[in-house]
């Protein structure tokens, strides 16, 4: 008997828009992971990688600056200044360095939502 | 090193007209580089200072021979002869046996203990001998004279005499006024000057004990180098029945050919028109000449211009054109500085249209200005003093003067390569100055038009609409200083205010840091508020200092380094009860390591209770302004330097600046508080305090230089305020004082001139700038502890504040604990 996975996006609350400091970036808990969320007010988007930067394995990402890179959003991580796109968290700095893990966000009533894969098991007997 | 040049141009010939090449030296190594012989006490190796190696010879077929002087000229057969036996036949040979020191007939320069100063050798004995010597003397004024002096003191003979026949120092270059003010500046850096002295005879049985000079006075040396002038080599030529001159020299003709035509003759043996051209540059040309001839070009020598710029022991010495111009036929202008040890002089012709020539000592910066200007008969500015002035008064560059030059100014001399030939090298793409030496040549000999070479690179790049502004991102298009100015007329607050109005995008960790500073700077508001938090570089914005697994360092502000037995009890209390790592830094204060960033704030409220405030580690601000015990305890001590460090430390505290701020006070020249290598460092006096400014350690070490001695302590913190103020507004990001001073226009000149003398007459206004900044200092700690709301950006999930980083790790070393190491 076979299984089929296909994934789907689940969404958690994080936090409140309020919660967030403006063109800066906060750390959010999910289960053991650890998620950073950031916000640029002057363009009202939202985006989220993990908190961790791979150049040292530092969970730091969310106390770096951000900014952009001809209007490519980004950050740049506290330690060493590595900078990371927020669109797709390739590495700018350093083409060699790894990519970030990515989330959607979504904002309802003030309230972030971020987006993490939940794995669907279904055995093919109840397709 | 003329011998050299004529192998170099040779082969640079070698595909036109193929030669085959064969270089006989008397000394055991191949040419190197005399004129910078000096160097070699600095630490240069003799094969520091090969102009090539023997290895170069080789791969460009030249057969070498060493330490194999030729003896025998047969001019019949056209063959040469060495000591060794050796005999090559020639077409064509080139005799560059350069010059003999010149040692004058006085009686006893057999004796041990003299010396000469031309070759390695020589430098070798030198070096050997010197630890005997406590006393030095050179006899010999002229430039290698005083290269000698140099020389001996480097050897660690402190006490050291100059003794010059005429009536002054390098008597071919300068003039009495000039060389009035050489020799002071000289005795300021010990080294005594004696004029119109003649040698009668060298003292001692077997060493020399002194030297007796014809008014019978006598100098005790244990040490004697002879630097007297040179004598041409030109004994073999004698030998070979050429023609020389009556004082020596191989007489040669506009080619360089001697009165044989297949023998030429260049360098410091070769006399022409009555002339010994004892520079390297004119070496050069003849060698250039020389090589043309023999390959069948029509160069010719027709003289050369001796104008020389030097730096003599740290003094800048200039002669150009005609420095001695008849007074019959010209005016000079002259402008003397006894206070700074300058002296300058131009000689004009009595219409004011042309320069003539000159001599600048002490300040040589506009050597290649003037000189091109005399050179390229240019027309003279209505008020030619500003010619003098100019430089020093910072309203014209040299950047401009370039532009006006015609494209056949000879830019470098050494060289031989016109401002032409450079700015074409810049339009082809080389725009920089490791590419425009490489190809050109041009800066890699004396080193001396660098400067003007830098210039031309810009003004060619900026002609081409290339230039590329000193920006500080891509979101704004400013330099630091303009954004300062900018932000200060609007009287913005905050980093997206000044986004709004100058800038495009949203920033980036480059422009948010500077702005962030500079609103600092200008305002000194509480660097968390108005959104100004998330411009901050990561450690402004958690007031602490990041460290290795995330957690944060803690260094509360124990001005001058005095603290009481109690709040250092204190200290350890926090640093037990919150498990910190403890460790005294360089700037005499506690640094508490292994915070967690909630802990922050706790750890805070603490050491505030107990009277701490923030040390600003974290900041692009002032940090220590560290101390010695002074007069108080020290038995040496001249001032409480503990009572100014701490007056010093508590006006500055909290102050922002393009880079961070160090600052000493020492209470004697014992100097242990090492304020020399501070960014403004402070030592007690007998008469007040002498300040000085612009030092640093780090990776680039430099010593502060003096900016005024012997202030009261009002005066000496007026200038500061002036000093640090002026740094603030016109520094580059992240440049610390010694390298804004290394790049100001006119450097230490120009900014004693703003800090003292009010140049720029914006003295009252940097120092009311400054007192407001003073004013509204506040412990930005003190108002996070107090403040909830700021409280609340403490903690490492937004979503879970009471949780600690469950990643952050330690481990234990000599008790204490230390950071996981990293990946």
């Amino acid at each position: 008997m076979s299984t089929i996975h296909t994934t789907t996006t689940s969404w958690f609350f994080a936090c409140n828009t309020s919660d967030v400091p403006t063109n800066g970036g906060v750390c959010v808990k999910y289960k053991e992971e650890q998620i950073a969320l950031f916000y640029f007010a002057r363009r009202n988007e939202w985006y989220a990688t993990q908190n961790l930067c791979p150049h040292r394995q530092q969970m730091a990402l969310s106390r770096g600056m951000t900014g952009t890179v001809k209007d490519e959003p980004k950050v740049a991580c506290p330690f060493h200044k590595k900078t990371f796109s927020l669109k797709d968290g390739r590495c700018l700095s350093d083409e060699t360095e790894c990519s970030l893990t990515t989330y959607p966000v979504k904002i309802v009533d003030d309230k972030v939502y971020i987006g993490v894969d939940a794995v669907m098991e279904m055995a093919d007997a109840q397709i | 090193m003329v011998g050299y040049k004529f192998c170099e141009k040779m082969i640079a010939r070698h595909s036109l007209h193929p030669s085959e090449l064969v270089v006989f030296g008397e000394e055991p190594r191949p040419a190197y580089d005399r004129v910078h012989l000096t160097s070699w006490f600095d630490g240069k190796t003799a094969d520091d200072l090969l102009l090539a190696t023997a290895e170069w010879y080789v791969e460009n077929g030249i057969r070498l021979h060493l330490g194999d002087p030729v003896l025998r000229i047969d001019r019949e057969n056209k063959t040469v002869q060495s000591h060794k036996g050796v005999v090559e036949s020639y077409d064509y040979l080139v005799i560059a046996t350069g010059s003999a020191a010149f040692v004058p007939p006085v009686p006893g320069m057999d004796k041990k203990g003299v010396f000469i100063y031309r070759t390695i050798e020589d430098l070798e004995m030198m070096k050997a001998f010197a630890p005997n010597a406590r006393s030095g003397a050179v006899i010999g004024g002229g430039l290698l004279g005083l290269e000698a002096a140099k020389a001996l003191l480097d050897l660690g003979i402190a006490n050291t005499h100059v003794i010059e026949f005429s009536s002054r120092l390098m008597p071919r270059q300068i003039d009495d006024q000039g060389s009035a003010i050489l020799q002071n500046k000289l005795a300021s850096l010990g080294l005594k000057v004696l004029t119109g002295k003649n040698t009668r005879e060298i003292l001692g049985d077997d060493a020399i004990t002194g030297l007796q000079f014809a008014d019978d006075t006598i100098l005790e040396t244990d040490i004697l180098v002879v630097s007297a002038g040179i004598k041409p080599r030109d004994e073999l030529a004698k030998a070979a029945g050429l023609t020389t001159g009556p004082r020596g020299g191989i007489l040669v003709n506009e080619q360089m050919q001697t009165s044989d035509p297949f023998i030429y003759s260049i360098g410091e043996c070769a006399l022409f028109n009555n002339m010994i051209y004892g520079l390297v540059a004119p070496g050069y040309e003849m060698a250039e000449v020389a090589a043309s001839h023999i390959t069948g070009e029509a160069k010719s020598f027709t003289g050369f211009d001796m104008s020389t710029k030097l730096k003599l022991i740290g003094v800048d010495v200039a002669s150009f054109g005609d420095p001695f111009a008849d007074p019959e036929s010209c005016h000079s202008i002259v402008f003397e500085d006894k206070y700074k040890g300058t002296y300058k002089r131009i000689n004009i012709t009595t219409d004011g249209q042309f320069l003539l020539g000159g001599i600048l000592i002490g300040d040589a910066a506009a050597y290649n200005m003037l000189l091109q200007t005399t050179r390229n008969k240019m027309v003279l500015p209505a008020n030619p003093e500003d010619l003098l002035l100019g430089a020093s008064r910072g309203t014209s560059d040299a950047g401009a003067g370039v532009t006006a030059l015609p494209d056949e100014a000879m830019i470098c001399s050494c060289e031989n390569v016109s401002k032409g030939a450079i700015c074409q090298a810049v339009t082809d793409g080389h725009e920089t100055l490791d590419d425009i030496k490489k190809c050109t040549k041009a800066g890699t000999c004396c080193g001396g038009c660098t400067p003007m070479v830098k210039d031309l690179i810009t003004a060619t790049m900026k002609a081409q609409g290339k230039y590329i502004r000193n920006v500080v991102c891509e979101h704004f298009a400013y330099s630091r200083q303009e954004m300062l100015d900018l932000i200060k007329v609007k009287s913005l607050r905050s980093f997206d205010e000044v986004l709004d109005h100058y800038g495009e995008g949203e920033g980036c960790e480059v422009c948010k840091p500077v702005v962030a500073s500079i609103l600092a700077s200008l305002w000194n508001d509480m660097i968390l508020d108005k959104g100004n938090d998330t411009a901050q570089d990561s450690n402004d914005r958690y007031l602490a200092n990041i460290q290795k697994g995330g957690t944060y360092s803690v260094v509360p502000r124990i001005p001058g380094g005095e603290i009481t037995p109690e709040k250092l009890s204190i200290i350890g209390e926090i640093g037990t009860k919150y498990n910190l790592y403890t460790k005294i830094t360089g700037g005499q204060r506690i640094d508490l390591f292994g915070a967690h960033l909630s802990d922050l704030p706790n750890i805070w409220e603490e050491l505030i209770a107990a009277g701490f405030e923030s040390g600003h580690a974290y900041g692009k601000a002032l940090r220590t302004v560290k101390s010695c015990v002074g007069s108080t305890w020290c038995r040496f001590g001249l001032h409480d330097s503990v009572s100014f460090a701490i007056r010093i430390e508590e006006r500055y505290r909290g102050l922002r600046a393009p880079h961070k701020l160090k600052s000493a006070v020492s209470g004697c020249i014992r100097e242990c508080a090492e304020a020399q290598s501070k960014d403004f460092g402070i030592i007690a006096t007998e008469k007040g305090w002498n300040l000085y400014v612009c030092g640093n350690g780090g990776s680039k070490p430099q010593h502060a230089q003096l900016l005024a001695a012997d202030i009261d302590s009002e005066t000496c913190i007026r200038y500061i305020d002036r000093f640090l103020m002026f740094y603030i507004k016109t520094a580059d990001p992240l440049t610390r004082t010694a390298t804004w001073l290394n790049k100001l226009d006119g450097g230490m000149d120009y900014l004693r001139n703003v800090v003292l003398n009010d140049s720029l007459g914006i003295a009252a206004q940097l120092e009311a700038e400054m007192q407001m900044l003073v004013d509204n200092y506040k412990c930005e700690w003190r108002e996070v502890v107090e403040n909830p709301e700021l409280r609340k950006r403490f903690s490492h999930f937004i979503n879970a504040p009471e949780d600690k980083d469950p990643t952050v790790k330690f481990e234990t070393m000599r008790a204490q604990k230390k950071a996981a190491e990293w990946k």
